[in-house]
């Protein structure tokens, strides 16, 4: 630091740690001093300025805080499910410094003061960064573009009806089109309506085994066939939400190749899981969402897709619903599980501890890549940028416990799993965030 | 143990004015060789063999929820119908008497025989019911804990009655 | 001297997880039961003072009397809720309904439901032995039992025989559990049935499949002929009966290419002119009545092993 500059108001020192930080290339021991919030100094050793707070990393990796850019918090009208609150609370104890959270809410995020109310909200609870994603269409209805322009000044960073598909290809055009003033996505939540009707699960030799209506790929895949083609003339920037089967990857990569500024997101469950799991679970209804559990081939598709660059990003489409919802037969239940306090652990475990993917390719997936599909400030610990950093304890035992959960939804496909490796803690700006309490627990009102 | 079951022939050909009308009810399992040999030994003194049915009591029990290995049910074969006639149900120990009544439980469900009597080789005491044998083979005293082994040479190759004392636990 | 077969099971959820020797000792105990249905009394006292709840969330007249019948032939209390007309039911979640049954104590619950694994929901949380009386398309237990019952007592056996299933396979729960009942114990099945009626990837389920009748029915000794719904959510799978009849009914002259004893099956209620034709429903080689006395027996011995499995020590 230079001499003339004002000396800092608060310093502090992340020492001894394993510094994994692909944007820099970097993967080794560096200790990290942080000035002001932003990252100032990173070197083999620092020595500790006097007035510094330190924070202990040895025996953990510091990477850039992780960004999951597919969370549903609920909020506005739909808190039995989960608050604001709980939702960053989740999002704390699973390592991550922010989320972008979707527009399915009641009233929908389609104008400006729903998006002003989220952010006040998540101001109050500075757990974790929220960057709201606003509707494409008004009220998720399909059929009118929503204040895409006014969203954007208010702080959304791109535009989806996920939880709905945008139907109309003529409004996915004009959306494609519109965006670009913005430099936003449009993220699209690929479904075919007419293709996956009643289905429940994924259309393949186990819904045929059990019974159960199916989801076939198709219904996916043409959706994003359809929307590569739009995007390809508009130049429009487009995100698949939860990418799930290995034909839509291909569809990406081919057109990828041709120019278009595709990009894509998996889900971990979608990543470890298959559809056989509805049957080894015997209809659990954990083992429900959308896009469903899909066939071992399509799991497949997606692992060497993590692996090979294809896939952008890893989000975990937390989608929590009530307990009481969720405790329906398998055809009855909402679609949807949780996925913020497994995610990180899911990862380091299953695809890191398997040798799926390295821990730097891991970093690229959970950080750096999110923050560069939605073009957020984050994903980078170089010099001058703001310090959200998330601290990891490769070796800590975890057994997945969803009683346990600071997110008020429950069903996860994942209880019992015994892993290797989670969240030992996250800085906002260089400051601690405070171990959130669980749901219930005295005093959670902070 | 084939002159004792000559002599329970005998004793039903002596009560009965026909023998040979008889229907010989043999309690599964073992009950069922006793009704053979008697209705050979019949037929050896009257020409004619009396009919044989097996009577299978396993749903008529009244220890179902309390005995250990589950009974394999193998069902009743009976000859014809009962109404009216005179049914001797046979079986190898008489003990508790709790078989012979699931037996007479279920020949209720069957029709009203004209008479109902109880021929069994050994008798071996410990009644929990007021029921008693018209025909005994052989009256033996034992203890509670012991085991009385029957064998016949139709089923098992060889004739004997054994009481086996009781396994010591390890 | 090896120990008897046992039944270890607190519920009959399906055939799938069932081994191949638990299905031989239902079929063994249901024969001893057939001959209870010819007596002067047809009643055995086993299940004196044992309640059982028949819960039907789906109409059924056949299944439910059928289970009935096999309950008070064994002198059970039974009890019939039906989920249309009950109010213990109506507009109750699942949940609520079983822990309100769990309140009740019975000892047996049979319930059908139109969704795939709403018994095993059931079976977890109440102490009654569960018995899956059809869940949605996903099993029919007691339904594969008895048409192995009657299989078994016209053949003798069931390991190599030729078994052709024709209907709407992909709505079928009786398929699937015939299916995997047949294959557990060494039959040779072909499905066959309009593209329409099969479902996706329908190898999976472990039969050959086939899209012609007559090439299935050459030389089998087994037709098991699946009731018919032309139309399913006001979608017609096929243009009409009398198409659907002349495609893929079983017809004398049809039923000619089977093997020389072959025996006709039907889970019933039949339609008459659409899967089947009259005369051959009615004629020498239907052995569907006979499935209808076997169905009794089979539940019966169903009953009576789950409760002398919950009465076990």
């Amino acid at each position: 630091m230079s001499d003339t500059q004002a000396r800092p108001q608060r310093v502090r020192l992340v020492r001894g740690g394993r510094l994994v930080d692909p944007s820099q290339d970097l993967d080794g021991r560096f200790d990290l001093l942080i000035e002001d919030g932003h990252v100032a100094r990173i070197a083999p050793e620092i020595a500790c300025p006097k007035s510094a707070e330190i924070t202990e990393a040895a025996g953990l990796v510091v990477v850039p805080g992780l960004i999951d850019i597919h969370v549903h918090l609920r909020e506005p009208g739909f808190e039995y499910k989960e608050t604001v609150a709980s939702g960053l609370a989740a999002a704390a104890a699973g390592g991550f410094t922010a989320v972008a959270c979707m527009a399915n809410t009641t009233p929908v995020n389609d104008n400006r003061s729903v998006t002003e109310h989220i952010l006040r909200e998540a101001a109050r609870h500075p757990l974790a960064r929220v960057y709201p994603i606003g509707a494409v269409s008004s009220g998720l209805a399909g059929e009118r573009l929503a204040e895409i322009g006014d969203m954007a000044l208010a702080g959304a960073v791109a535009f989806s009806d996920d939880g709905l598909p945008v139907t109309n290809a003529e409004l996915m055009r004009r959306a494609l089109q519109y965006v670009q003033h913005f430099d936003a996505p449009v993220i699209q939540h690929a479904e075919n309506l007419d293709l996956s009707a009643a289905g429940v699960m994924h259309e393949g030799a186990w819904s045929t085994r059990l019974g159960l209506p199916g989801i076939p790929g198709a219904a996916e895949d043409v959706m994003v066939a359809r929307d590569l083609l739009l995007a390809e003339d508009t130049g429009g920037r487009y995100h698949v939400a939860h990418l799930s089967t290995g034909r839509a990857l291909e569809l990406l990569r081919l057109f990828r190749q041709r120019g278009v500024r595709a990009t894509c997101e998996v889900t971990p469950h979608h990543l470890l899981l298959s559809d056989q799991q509805v049957n080894e679970h015997a209809f659990a209804t954990c083992t429900k969402m959308k896009p469903p559990l899909r066939a071992a081939a399509d799991v497949e598709a997606l692992r060497i897709g993590i692996a090979d660059g294809s896939i952008d990003c890893i989000a975990s489409d937390h989608a929590p619903h009530h307990p009481d919802e969720k405790d329906v037969q398998f055809s009855a239940a909402p679609f949807g599980i949780v996925g913020l306090e497994t995610t990180l652990s899911l990862c380091l475990d299953r695809l890191v501890g398997h040798d799926i993917i390295s821990l730097p390719r891991l970093v690229e997936l959970l950080a750096s890549g999110p923050a560069r599909v939605l073009g957020l400030p984050g994903g980078s610990l170089a010099p001058g940028r703001v310090a959200d950093i998330t601290l990891i304890d490769l070796a800590c035992p975890v057994t997945v416990d969803p009683e346990a959960f600071c997110s008020l939804g429950r069903s996860t496909p994942f209880a019992g799993w015994h892993l290797r490796g989670a969240a030992a803690g996250t800085l906002l700006a260089g400051e601690p965030v405070r171990a959130p309490v669980p749901a219930g627990a005295v005093g959670d009102d902070r | 143990m084939a002159r004792v079951i000559r002599r329970m022939a005998g004793q039903l050909v002596e009560r009965e004015r026909d023998p040979t009308s008889l229907l010989l009810l043999g309690i599964r399992t073992r009950g069922l060789p006793l009704a053979e040999r008697i209705a050979d030994e019949i037929a050896r003194m009257e020409a004619t063999r009396p009919a044989i049915g097996v009577l299978d009591i396993t749903l008529y029990r009244d220890d179902l929820s309390t005995i250990g290995p589950q009974p394999v049910v193998r069902g009743s074969e009976l000859p014809g119908p009962i109404e009216g006639r005179l049914v001797v149900l046979c079986d190898d120990v008489l003990y508790t008497g709790r078989t012979v009544r699931a037996a007479l439980d279920e020949l209720r469900d069957y029709g009203r025989p004209r008479a109902v009597r109880l021929a069994v080789l050994i008798d071996r005491g410990h009644r929990e019911l007021p029921i008693q044998a018209d025909i005994v083979g052989k009256t033996i005293a034992t203890a509670r804990d012991e085991l009385v082994e029957v064998a016949f040479t139709g089923t098992d190759g060889h004739d004997h009655v054994r009481v086996l004392a009781p396994r010591k636990p390890r | 001297m090896s120990d008897p077969p046992r039944w270890q099971h607190k519920d009959l959820l399906g055939i799938a997880t069932l081994e191949a020797a638990e299905i031989e000792l239902i079929l063994d105990t249901a024969e001893s039961f057939l001959e209870v249905a010819i007596r002067p009394v047809k009643k055995v006292p086993t299940l004196r003072g044992k309640s059982v709840i028949n819960l039907f969330f789906e109409p059924s007249t056949r299944t439910r009397s059928s289970f009935e019948l096999a309950e008070k032939r064994l002198s059970a209390d039974s009890l019939n809720i039906s989920a249309s007309t009950s109010a213990l039911v109506k507009g109750e979640s699942l949940v609520d309904t079983a822990r309100n049954l769990q309140a009740m104590a019975p000892d047996l619950i049979i319930i059908r439901h139109q969704h795939p694994g709403v018994p095993h929901m059931l079976a977890g949380r109440v102490d009654a032995g569960v018995i899956n009386a059809g869940d949605g398309a996903h099993e029919h237990p007691t339904q594969a039992l008895l048409d192995a019952l009657t299989i078994r007592r016209h053949k003798g056996r069931i390991a190599g025989l030729r078994i052709a299933i024709v209907g709407d396979i992909e709505h079928s729960r009786v398929v699937r559990s015939d299916l995997h009942l047949l294959n557990k114990l060494g039959a040779e099945v072909t499905l066959a049935g309009p593209h329409s009626m099969m479902p996706a990837a329908a190898e999976a389920l472990g039969a050959r499949i086939s899209y012609g009748l007559d090439e299935a029915l050459e030389g089998v000794d087994v037709v098991m002929m699946l009731r018919t719904q032309i139309e399913r959510h006001d979608r017609a799978l096929v243009p009409s009966a009398r198409d659907y009849f002349r495609i893929f009914g079983l017809t004398a002259a049809r039923l000619a290419r089977a093997a020389d004893d072959v025996i006709v099956m039907h889970p019933g209620p039949m339609n008459r002119g659409v899967e089947i034709a009259s005369e051959v429903a009615d004629g020498a080689a239907s052995v569907i009545l006979e499935q209808v006395a076997n169905g009794v027996a089979v539940r019966m011995a169903v009953l009576y092993l789950l409760t002398a499995a919950g009465g076990g020590s």
